[in-house]
């Protein structure tokens, strides 16, 4: 009841806090401010007084409570070794850390860290806060807020909240709010309530797809009362055949999204060894300097890390051709027709780049950050959310595919490109400079190899190690596909995409890698040139 | 100042010269380095070089050693499993260093194990590993699995309630090793097979897509889970961005990684991996003006203010405190003296404890459990409440449980059974009979 009533004045307090906000620091100066010790009754609190010391903050009404709580969630609450005072921590990077009075809101400056003692939080603490704030949350006017605080309440449910959470579902509620806490009721009503409420329980629950929900049922079959136990096992067989579809649609989904960053990785390599048919074991740094190049961009570009991750789809695009030039004129133009030779060569070319990477940059891994529109997930349902990062990347590598053949198909130099291929000599003849031709095929295929690293940048490590792990994946795919066909190579990177997803959960990552190596062996066998063999006399060149 | 002030100032100064030329008279205390500085490893090793670079000079400026200077002797094993073997017996043979730093990775260990016992040498190994070895030559100043992975597991049992258990690890030894050893631990607490999930991905996976969703699945059941990730280095990148993505938090299913440190979330953008748990035996976080001196010249020597410090470094430290203490105990480097020396000596560790070489080579250390904070640091949770001694054989291990390591006289072995009373073969000679 306490807190049912401290939440219903907090929320008056938050209407009333520009008001209180005025009024604080006249009587802070001439009293003591409650909100210090508050603050300092959370600092002190040992790991069991936490609840109580939370709970004291909540129920004090303080407009600033909500500040602090987030605060403490966020590891920033600390306390001043010589003074005591308990400081919010702005900036904890370096040395010496910034830092602000919490009830005043004052910043106090630079402090060394070495006076700081942090006011320790652990897991079990935070998910209780997280429960806590969800509930004040509740009571917002911003409809996303609380969406996103109805959401949190999913298994947060206790006694102490069970009745304002009833007075609030008693109100008129957006509908998205209304069905969440229903199912957060009815969750902890199937954990604590009597016989009548447990059944009722299990009604609301059959159908959810949540995992809560699902590990409450679970927990109900596991219980005492068999009536209760036989009600939960035949709603979790209802839910278990829905989430049967939603498995299929998801690993589907995971092998699409693992088949285009294959596709992306690959489809430079299909121009430079598909269609020029030169073995370029250094493809794979080609895509880390598109990555890299995404890194700098947003140094460049600190705070927008959005713009400068399109920034750098031409930027990194020009560095990996640029790169791909450097490449063919000083070693790749002198091999011509010696393949062994090639790609000994461009592996010696794909360490050294490594090597520089590690040298100038450094060995470590970078930290490229994530856009805000790029990060979270599109849910569908409960049970089926697909990745933003991943669906942009899929996305983007049908745009690149797209690009590619048109020019392949419809530019000039797709045309002369085919040429010079098909028949080195007679294309000559015909007035087309093969030399040239060479050169922007190759800086075609390493720049769409850079674009490739910026997708990547998004999903996997920024580091030396980058190109790596994705040229024998690259190559398969391209050998997979049938060599000089775009198209093979982007049947081929989503079918290799989806069949090791489908294997993954079945036979584990490791077995799953080697059974889709195999297969491709075997198939080679039957078909040696691919999925999509080239037809005609080009073939046979 | 007096007259007499003078002369003695210039007395002591006359006689720090004489002191300087007889240390300079001797030959310097060699001390090899082998850590990769190129090639995959080179992530990881290249800072523990610069710190022991670092400790070289800071020792070197007070004085050295007994009088003596201490030189760094660098080779780059580039991250290639044999090449460490030539590499040690090049330090070995043709530097003749007087004592080895070096390694990361447990293999790479094996591989230098039957050179520095075949030359006699002294290697201080600084990474936590899977245990069951103790060689006569090799001192483990890293965490053994009784040091971090079984406190982990606890800290999660008794302070978290998880019941539900997912083993993730990369797919080789240590991650090998160490799960089978946790997996007989949780099976004696009573901890049913169905609650046990145990998953394997090559180095370097990048694809955690359904890997992830199957841990979700399974943290569904109504138990609490964890998981539990011996995921190496480079792959965690990834798979914390998944779990983030797929709305995984830590206060859903908490993650506790054995090989993740302040070095590896430099690379990451660690907001949403907030509250994930670490176990190691050193923090960068920890408050401690020892700790806090370390990094100030840590900072100072790499010239960068964002360069972190991480627990093989801290180990590397301790490791290189015993040595110089049991130069001094022994009063020379001569490596049979070294070896009786050193067992005993107590040097302070950077958490504010003291860590002791045990007879069995392995080290004294505190356990730390830390939750990663959005500024790429760890919050210490918990903590034993004393320093556990490594224990090179484990009891969780059906061919291990008899089994102990004591280097000291009588006895003398690393692989003593104590049913049958026999020794068994060196650490060297089994990595032999393991690569053939």
């Amino acid at each position: 009841m306490g807190i049912l009533r401290s939440l219903l004045s907090l929320r008056l307090a938050s209407l009333l806090a520009l008001l209180m906000a005025i009024a604080a620091p006249a009587f802070s100066q001439t009293e003591e401010d409650p909100g210090q010790a508050l603050l300092a009754n959370l600092a002190d609190a040992s790991p069991r007084q936490m609840d109580a010391a939370i709970e004291a903050i909540v129920n004090s009404g303080d407009p600033r409570a909500r500040s602090w709580l987030d605060a403490f969630g966020n590891n920033r609450l600390s306390r001043n070794k010589d003074t005591g005072q308990v400081v919010v921590v702005l900036r904890n990077v370096g040395r010496d850390w910034t830092i602000a009075d919490p009830l005043t809101g004052e910043n106090l400056g630079e402090i060394s860290r070495r006076e700081l003692d942090r006011v320790n939080i652990n897991n079990a603490i935070r998910g209780k806060l997280e429960g806590v704030l969800a509930m004040l949350d509740l009571y917002s006017t911003n409809p996303e807020i609380q969406r996103t605080a109805a959401e949190a309440m999913m298994g947060k449910v206790n006694e102490t909240v069970i009745e304002p959470l009833n007075n609030l579902l008693a109100q008129d509620l957006p509908a998205r709010v209304r069905d969440r806490l229903e199912l957060a009721v009815a969750i902890y009503q199937l954990e604590q309530g009597d016989a009548q409420a447990k059944a009722d329980a299990i009604t609301t629950l059959t159908g959810s797809l949540h995992s809560r929900a699902r590990a409450a049922l679970n927990n109900a079959v596991a219980g005492d009362d068999p009536a209760i136990a036989a009600s939960a096992k035949a709603a979790l067989i209802s839910i278990e055949q829905k989430l049967k579809m939603n498995r299929a649609a998801e690993t589907l989904y995971f092998g699409l999204s693992l088949g285009s960053v294959l596709v992306l990785a690959a489809i430079g390599l299909a121009i430079t060894f598909g269609v020029m048919g030169v073995i370029n074991m250094a493809h794979g740094e080609l895509i880390m300097l598109g990555a890299y190049t995404t890194w700098g961009m947003q140094q460049l570009l600190p705070g927008q890390p959005g713009l400068a991750l399109i920034l750098s789809i031409p930027a990194g695009f020009m560095v990996a051709a640029l790169a791909g030039i450097a490449i063919e004129r000083s070693v790749i133009q002198y091999l011509k027709g010696r393949p062994l030779e090639t790609l000994l060569a461009t592996f010696g070319i794909s360490l050294i780049l490594q090597q520089l990477v590690r040298t100038v940059i450094s060995p470590l891994n970078r930290s490229v950050t994530t856009p805000e529109w790029m990060s979270g997930s599109l849910v569908i349902n409960d049970a089926l959310s697909l990745t933003l990062n991943r669906l942009y990347v899929i996305g983007f590598a049908l745009v690149v595919f797209a690009g590619l053949m048109l020019i392949m198909r419809r530019t000039r130099l797709g045309l002369e490109v085919r040429a010079v291929t098909q028949n080195r000599a007679m294309a000559r003849s015909m007035g087309i400079k093969a030399t040239r031709v060479d050169i922007m095929t190759f800086a075609l295929g390493s720049g769409v190899a850079g674009l490739a690293g910026v997708a990547l940048s998004q999903i996997t490590n920024v580091g030396p190690n980058l190109g790596q792990n994705y040229i024998i994946d690259s190559f398969m795919v391209v050998v997979f596909g049938g060599v000089g066909n775009l198209w093979g190579t982007l049947v081929a990177g989503l079918t290799l995409g989806t069949i090791n997803q489908i294997l993954e959960p079945w036979a584990g990552a490791v077995l799953a890698k080697i059974m889709v190596l195999v297969m491709i062996i075997l198939f080679i066998q039957k078909r040696p040139r691919g999925l999509f063999p080239q037809k005609g006399r080009a073939a046979e060149g | 100042m007096s007259i007499k002030t003078h002369v003695k100032l210039g007395l002591s100064a006359l006689a720090l010269s004489v002191s300087f030329h007889t240390m300079a008279a001797e030959d310097p205390i060699k001390v090899g380095i082998l850590h990769s500085l190129s090639g995959t490893m080179a992530i990881s090793e290249t800072a523990l070089k610069d710190t022991m670079e670092m400790l070289i000079e800071k020792q070197n400026e007070q004085g050295g050693v007994n009088g003596r200077m201490l030189e760094a002797v660098v080779v780059d094993p580039a991250s290639n499993w044999p090449l460490f073997a030539e590499k040690a017996r090049e330090l070995l043979e043709k530097e003749k260093v007087d004592v080895i730093f070096g390694n990361w990775t447990s293999v790479s260990r094996k591989s230098v194990l039957p050179v520095v016992e075949e030359l006699n040498g002294l290697l201080f190994y600084p990474v936590q590993y899977e245990g069951e070895e103790s060689s006569e030559n090799v001192f483990y100043t890293g965490a053994a699995p009784n040091q971090q992975a079984i406190p982990a597991v606890n800290y999660l049992k008794d302070e978290l309630g998880v019941e539900r258990w997912v083993l993730a690890g990369t797919d080789y030894v240590y991650p090998r090793t160490t799960n089978k050893i946790l997996e007989t631990y949780l099976k004696d607490m009573g901890v049913a097979e169905a609650d046990i999930m145990i998953n394997y991905t090559p180095f370097g996976h990048s694809d955690w897509q359904s890997i992830v969703s199957d841990i979700k699945a399974f943290g569904s059941a109504g138990k609490k889970t964890a998981v539990v990730s011996t995921i190496n280095g480079d792959a965690n990148v990834p798979f914390y961005r998944e779990l983030g993505n797929q709305g995984i938090s830590s206060s859903d299913i908490p993650v506790v990684a054995f090989s993740v440190g302040e070095q590896e979330l430099s690379g990451i953008d660690t907001g949403p991996l907030v509250g994930h748990l670490a176990a190691w035996n050193y923090f960068m976080s920890v408050d401690n003006d020892a700790n806090y001196d370390f990094i100030d010249a840590w900072v100072e020597f790499k010239g960068d203010d964002k360069a972190v410090t991480n627990d093989p470094m801290e180990a590397h430290y301790i490791g290189f405190n015993m040595y110089v203490e049991a130069v001094k105990k022994a009063g020379t480097t001569d490596v049979e003296a070294i070896k009786e020396a050193i067992i005993g000596v107590a040097v302070p560790n950077l958490t504010g404890g003291i860590a002791t070489m045990m007879p069995n080579h392995h080290i004294t250390k505190p356990v730390l459990i830390g939750e990663i904070q959005d500024n790429g640091q760890f919050s210490v949770v918990w903590e034993t409440s004393s320093t556990v001694a490594g224990d090179a054989w484990s009891d969780f291990l059906p061919g291990s449980r008899d089994l102990i390591a004591d280097w000291r006289a009588p006895m003398k072995c690393g692989n003593f059974n104590v049913k049958t009373g026999s020794c068994g073969a060196s650490a060297g000679e089994q990595a032999l009979a393991d690569a053939e």
